[in-house]
């Protein structure tokens, strides 16, 4: 994947899959510690312990039209490739939550992509999801909710898919207000 | 500040026009997001489409997303389930194509059929 964001994308359509109707993304980014740490939690149907230890093999997956799952397996790749750590704990029945962390300056860390569009894109596709996206730099945070979205429909009679242009700009003025470097 | 009943309220409100968008809806279009779909650029092809939808103010259809079909090699897909339940499935959609989609399949109900990767 060419940005950490489509990872993310595809962990949060993951934990949908698992029936999770709230999720956070949680985003770390510290110049002063040259970190960049990516958390992700859904409140899905979890996954049993002998599946947690073997689902970053390629050759596993819940998916029944082929026996092969590639998400999980390029989440961890990207983050060993850039000397950095993988961690995924899972309950059955409680939920999951997956665990990123990166050298920031590192050169072969992949750009954290576009944020704005993976969660808008998430909260529009998926309306019933409560979603939170909160994102941390050395010089403060950002917190964004699905239902800012819901907010904006009910006040301005917005239709769904009218908050998708405001809400992507909002996000991305956001992330610029607190030094994002992605 | 608002409050949890506001909350609430909002909640409401825009479940009503979600509910009515799905009554009254005459084309659904699924972005296939698996990780072979998300690897190949669904991502900005949903934004094409919804912003496409949102500019024509088309009111009678709904974009949702779906994982793996099983044909990586023809990602992004786009299906289209139009109002006979039929559906048409787009292979190798760009976002350029996408917004082709919106105006002529779901605007004018022209199949653009050298795009149609799948009819079932």
């Amino acid at each position: 994947m060419r940005e950490l964001s489509l990872h993310i994308l595809d962990i949060v359509t993951n934990a949908i899959e698992a029936e999770a109707n709230r999720v956070i993304i949680g985003i770390r980014e510290s110049q002063a510690d040259d970190t960049l740490i990516i958390r992700v939690r859904d409140n899905g149907r979890g996954m049993p312990e002998e599946l947690v230890k073997k689902v970053s093999d390629p050759f596993v997956t819940t998916r029944t039209t082929r026996a092969v799952g590639m998400g999980i397996s390029l989440a961890k790749h990207a983050t060993l490739a850039a000397k950095g750590a993988f961690d995924l704990k899972s309950t059955l029945g409680k939920g999951t939550e997956l665990w990123m962390r990166f050298r920031l300056n590192c050169l072969n860390r992949v750009p954290l992509g576009d944020m704005a569009e993976t969660v808008v894109n998430l909260i529009i596709g998926t309306p019933d999801l409560h979603l939170a996206y909160h994102h941390r730099t050395d010089k403060g945070d950002f917190l964004f909710d699905s239902y800012w979205i819901l907010a904006r429909m009910a006040e301005n009679n917005w239709t769904l898919y009218q908050t998708m242009a405001p809400a992507s700009e909002y996000i991305r003025q956001n992330l610029v207000k607190i030094d994002s470097v992605g | 500040m608002k409050t949890l009943a506001d909350l609430r309220a909002i909640k409401e409100k825009a479940k009503q026009e979600l509910a009515s968008r799905e009554q009254t809806a005459k084309y659904r279009l699924v972005v296939a997001m698996g990780t072979c779909g998300i690897a190949a650029g669904a991502r900005t092809v949903m934004t094409a489409i919804i912003d496409e939808i949102s500019k024509r103010g088309i009111t009678d259809t709904i974009v949702t997303q779906t994982g793996c079909l099983g044909y990586c090699d023809q990602e992004p897909l786009v299906q289209v389930i139009q109002p006979d339940k039929s559906v048409i499935t787009y292979g190798k959609i760009t976002p350029e194509l996408a917004r082709r989609i919106v105006a002529e399949h779901i605007g004018k109900g022209n199949v653009i059929s050298e795009q149609v990767f799948m009819q079932s």
